[in-house]
């Protein structure tokens, strides 16, 4: 079980993550049934904190807390007094004062989430929803979960698969906490980017390397498309979109490369037709909109185990 | 510590129980079992087995409570187990809860809460192998293998070989 925070897919151990998955498999059948509201956080207050826009992300943690009867407040940037220049700081005492019990927090800074756990300036659970370049633990968490329901799902972890993760890796938190997370649970991750998206240091990775993503297609489990970040593509990492989608999209001739128990998968939001096209999006073998469902069920468990029981500090 | 049952106590408890479910619902045609993890789930494969040989078969199931629990802020959170509904539903059933020891009642409550989310049986009864007393709510049991009048601050340990190797109650002091 964990306890306190969950700020990188790293400071889960092995034992923790599959416990996470296996009481998510629990959360999603209950979930299924006909009453899907549970009351375990019967008065717990979950913040979700978003500096940075989202919709599943965001809507994903208010369905998980509001399907265990937390009470769940929204604060985004826009609109708020962020807007006025009130600091991180204050933004996070004016939560304390309130009673929040668990913070979700997505930060365009790299450690944002950090920030808030080491300092005294709120109690609360944090939980971290994506900061900057840095991680996106819960996303790794539902890819997992994902990746065992369709292919490991009689095993105990994911010794075996061979996971691509294509695309702009340099700016991608989920790249970052899906290879910390996927390796973790014994699976081969092979990272396919031009060298211009790939981050230094890489090469010290617990990953395969590699620039061609024809040559890796035909003998993979997952493949994995990152979204190309727009808002983050002003210095020219390749030259065209066109040519960066004819090197590195996922299209029809690829998808028909695949072995047959490949899936598809995608963090979202997708741009179709530049890293993904629209027929491979929806072909059988994409499994992202079981991606969004499964991660309401992984968040539900993460706030089960950070808020379901009793919080370090209290009485027995 | 003494032994409150034997293992052969046990199995005659359980087939004593079985016996009791069947006259008491004249018959299994509508009936359900479904234990409470861990040890009431291996009781109710084990009622389930019996009435199997002398009836026929009988739907059983595992219902996991933990999310219901009242104590569940006292203490850290558990790990949650799996809830498997009996082939054909509980909805419209005569549902048996078996659990191991029947205490404060307050697993019960919580059981009850769970078969809410789940449907609606026509009826509820209770299975349990020892009734130790010291309830704090108003629940008491339909079978009990055995009554054991004991103090609050002596416990009641179930064994039983499916989970720990061997048959026995014992009660520690």
């Amino acid at each position: 079980m964990i306890t306190g925070h969950l700020l990188s897919a790293a400071d889960l151990t092995k034992e923790e993550a599959l416990n996470l998955l296996s009481t998510a498999k629990e959360l999603a059948a209950i979930t299924d049934g006909p009453n899907k509201k549970l009351p375990t956080l019967r008065g717990k207050t979950v913040v979700n904190l978003f500096f940075e826009d989202s919709t599943r992300t965001r809507i994903s943690f208010e369905t998980a807390a509001k399907r265990l009867s937390a009470d769940v407040i929204n604060f985004s940037a826009k609109g708020s007094s962020v807007s006025k220049g009130e600091s991180l700081k204050d933004t996070a005492q004016t939560l304390q004062a309130m009673g929040a019990d668990a913070v979700v927090i997505r930060h365009g800074s790299s450690g944002a989430a950090k920030r808030l756990a080491d300092t005294q300036w709120i109690q609360a659970a944090i939980i971290n929803a994506g900061d900057g370049t840095h991680e996106h633990p819960t996303q790794a968490l539902l890819d997992a979960f994902t990746i065992k329901q369709h292919l490991r799902s009689e095993q105990s972890d994911l010794t075996g698969l061979r996971v691509l993760i294509v695309g702009d890796i340099l700016h991608s938190r989920v790249a970052r906490s899906n290879v910390l997370l996927l390796t973790k649970l014994g699976a081969q991750v092979v990272l396919v980017a031009p060298p211009t998206l790939l981050p230094v240091g890489v090469s010290d990775w617990p990953v395969e390397i590699s620039y061609d993503l024809d040559s890796q297609i035909e003998k993979c489990d997952v493949v994995m498309m990152l979204r190309i970040q727009l808002e983050r593509m002003a210095d020219s990492f390749f030259p065209t979109e066109r040519e960066y989608s004819r090197r590195y999209g996922l299209n029809s001739a690829r998808l028909a490369k695949l072995s047959k128990s490949a899936i598809v998968m995608h963090p979202g939001p997708m741009n179709r037709g530049l890293e993904i096209s629209a027929d491979s999006a929806d072909d059988l073998k994409s499994v992202i909109i079981d991606q969004v469902k499964n991660g309401v069920a992984v968040r539900m468990a993460v706030l089960y185990e950070l808020l379901g029981g009793a919080q370090i500090g209290e009485s027995k | 510590m003494s032994i409150l049952l034997s293992s052969s106590d046990i199995d005659r408890a359980i087939k004593r129980i079985s016996h009791e479910i069947i006259e008491h619902n004249q018959g299994i045609t509508n009936l359900v079992l479904m234990g409470i993890p861990t040890r009431g789930a291996y009781l109710a494969d084990r009622i389930s087995a019996f009435i199997t040989q002398i009836e026929g078969p009988v739907a059983t199931g595992v219902l996991d409570i933990t999310l219901h629990r009242d104590d569940l802020r006292l203490r850290p959170p558990k790990p949650l187990l799996p809830t498997k509904l009996p082939p054909g539903g509980i909805e419209g059933k005569d549902l048996v809860l078996v659990d191991d020891v029947l205490f404060s009642g307050r697993t019960i409550r919580a059981a009850l809460d769970a078969i809410g989310e789940l449907g609606r049986p026509r009826s509820v009864q209770l299975a349990v192998l020892v009734d130790r007393g010291h309830r704090e709510l108003p629940i008491r049991a339909d079978y009990v293998g055995k009554n054991i009048p004991t103090s609050k601050s002596e416990s009641v340990k179930v064994h039983l070989t499916e989970y720990d190797l061997e048959d026995l109650v014992e009660l520690i002091k």
